[in-house]
């Protein structure tokens, strides 16, 4: 059984008066335990409204969600739907509660009504996964954007999820923010958390070994990210912006340099490229050099 | 202009004291037994007395005395204002004149009662920083809720005026640094806020105040999105990570404060009597 099932999922806000807005529009899809997924998607492509039907804050108009096979419609399963799947938002000031940071990872354990010595030992691992540990008597507000997120993870990790949703988690942190919150992420997967990252930063979705897109409410690609980035006219027709190498390669290869498909990172185009100049000298030497 | 920078939320100071460790549903009480003793002592045997015992717990406390009487700035001028209206105009009728100018007269009934009233006054301010100084705003909290807990039957939200409270403390940072940078946004496009009269920089505040407004609403409804992610549910069902316990101190502070105030009400002729 796949840790989230879609069945043919259609949401429409507003249903059924005169602004209805159709956000997703037949998505079907799965994720297995333990994967690390991105979803990517233009502004108005349903990636959030998406995230949102993961743990049951929205409901379809249409199709099924499952987590754990049970289904999200089913009002007797919705706690123990959102204790698997944790999500953690945009903006880190509107997700933290308490005045304390050991106060605010206690908050999801404590919804769940544990005994306080299991809580305390919950935000104590919690903290430490996320490397946070040091500052558990700090007021959030003076942490940097990439402390509170983190701070935000820690809060989910306590309550001992199978499913980590971040949507935008990384939108509204400068890089070092960004690269914190990345590192977190991609350690906790490791230690066979299901990771499911929303973002629009390409450089992000490389990172993950396997990228949907969506487009207009629905799965436009979904594949590895060498085979995803390389569909460069379908990713140009949906405007999102192919990430820096890939982008690179694919000029390259456009003005006519032998360069492989499906190089996603430096090391990658630079062997590539010096593959090139090494054929090049020998071909020089051989005596037709009129590129 | 930097906001955050003046206002202090809580006036908290962190101490290994032993006034520190007790329970803060025992120093809300205490604070109660003692608001209760100010108003019923009338002689200045007991405001002696009271006023020895809130510096033993001062002491006790290892909260500087200079913090606390810089607690008293605020109360200041209704301190001034309300002895000079209880000293010249009591209404008592009679009693020895002390000074007479024209209409004006003192007496001295009159200045002993400006003294007890303006004393209370200060005594009141002292007893409630006390409190707040040694207590951190989450326990705080959460000593109220498990105080109002009982009242729940009788229709008292004690965990969400609780909650309310944590998340008004937990957003007063937030929405200041949100305040300043709307003020610093709209000085920029030329607003005035530190000149004109009090009706001009009252109407400056408007376009501070709307967007402001505006993302509080906007934050309100995210937390309440992530809050539900995390499975809140009101009241029912949580438990707390560092559960009220209350100690053997708690019962010794609070048979020491409750039979300090009764003594303080001891009337001064009382004592004279008992001493002869």
């Amino acid at each position: 059984m796949p840790l989230i099932e879609i069945r043919n999922l259609r949401h429409v806000y507003h249903a059924g008066t005169a602004d209805a807005v159709v956000a997703l529009d037949g998505i079907s899809l799965t994720v297995d335990r333990g994967e690390f997924v991105a979803i990517v998607g233009g502004n108005g492509s349903g990636k959030s409204t998406l995230a949102k039907h993961l743990n049951a804050l929205l409901l379809p108009t249409e199709g099924e969600v499952f987590v754990d096979g049970m289904n999200t419609r089913d009002r007797g399963a919705l706690w123990e739907i959102r204790q698997r799947v944790g999500m953690v938002f945009q903006n880190p000031d509107n997700q933290l509660v308490a005045t304390v940071v050991e106060e605010d990872v206690a908050f999801g354990p404590e919804n769940l009504g544990l005994p306080p010595a299991e809580i305390v030992a919950r935000v104590d691992e919690a903290l430490r996964v996320v490397e946070m540990a040091e500052y558990r008597q700090h007021e959030p507000h003076l942490l940097s954007g990439g402390q509170k997120q983190r701070v935000a993870i820690a809060g989910i990790l306590a309550m001992r999820p199978q499913c980590l949703v971040l949507d935008e988690a990384t939108t509204m942190l400068d890089p070092q923010g960004q690269r914190e919150v990345m590192e977190t992420i991609q350690r906790l997967n490791r230690d066979g958390v299901t990771v499911i990252h929303i973002t629009h930063a390409m450089e992000e979705a490389v990172q993950c070994p396997r990228v949907i897109v969506l487009a207009d409410g629905r799965v436009a690609l979904d594949g590895p990210p060498a085979e995803v980035f390389s569909r460069v006219e379908e990713l140009e027709r949906f405007r999102l912006v192919l990430p820096p190498i890939p982008a690179l390669a694919h000029r390259l290869r456009r003005d006519g340099l032998p360069i492989p498909e499906g190089i996603l990172y430096v090391e990658e185009l630079a062997g590539a490229l010096t593959r090139l100049v090494a054929e090049g000298a020998g071909r020089g030497r051989a005596g037709d050099g009129t590129h | 202009m930097e906001l955050t920078r003046y206002v202090t939320i809580g006036q908290y100071i962190p101490r290994e004291s032993p006034v520190h460790r007790l329970d803060p549903r025992s120093k809300i009480a205490a604070v109660t037994v003692l608001t209760v003793a100010v108003f019923v002592v009338r002689d200045f045997s007991g405001y002696g007395l009271l006023t020895l015992f809130l510096l033993g717990v001062v002491l006790a406390s290892q909260i500087p005395l200079g913090y606390l009487l810089r607690g008293l700035r605020p109360v200041l001028f209704l301190l001034l204002m309300t002895l000079v209206l209880n000293v010249f105009f009591s209404g008592i009728q009679g009693g020895t004149v002390l000074f007479q100018l024209g209409p004006v007269v003192a007496t001295r009934e009159a200045v002993l009662r400006a003294v007890f009233i303006g004393y209370r006054l200060v005594a009141l301010v002292l007893v409630t920083s006390l409190l707040t100084f040694t207590t951190s705003p989450v326990q705080l909290t959460d000593g109220i809720e498990r105080i109002l807990r009982p009242f729940r039957r009788l229709g008292v939200p004690a965990h969400e005026l609780a909650m309310m409270m944590t998340i008004a403390l937990r957003f007063i940072p937030t929405l200041l640094e949100e305040t300043e940078k709307i003020m610093k946004a709209q000085m920029a496009r030329g607003a005035e806020f530190e000149h004109g009269n009090i009706l001009r920089r009252a109407r400056a505040l408007v376009p501070v105040l709307v967007p402001l407004f505006v993302s509080a609403f906007r934050r309100a409804d995210e937390l309440a999105l992530a809050m539900e992610a995390r499975c809140y549910r009101g009241g029912e069902h949580r438990t707390r990570m560092k559960e009220l316990r209350l100690a053997p101190r708690d019962a010794v502070a609070l048979v020491l404060t409750l039979a300090a105030s009764f003594v303080f009400t001891i009337p001064y002729t009382t004592w004279q009597a008992l001493l002869r």
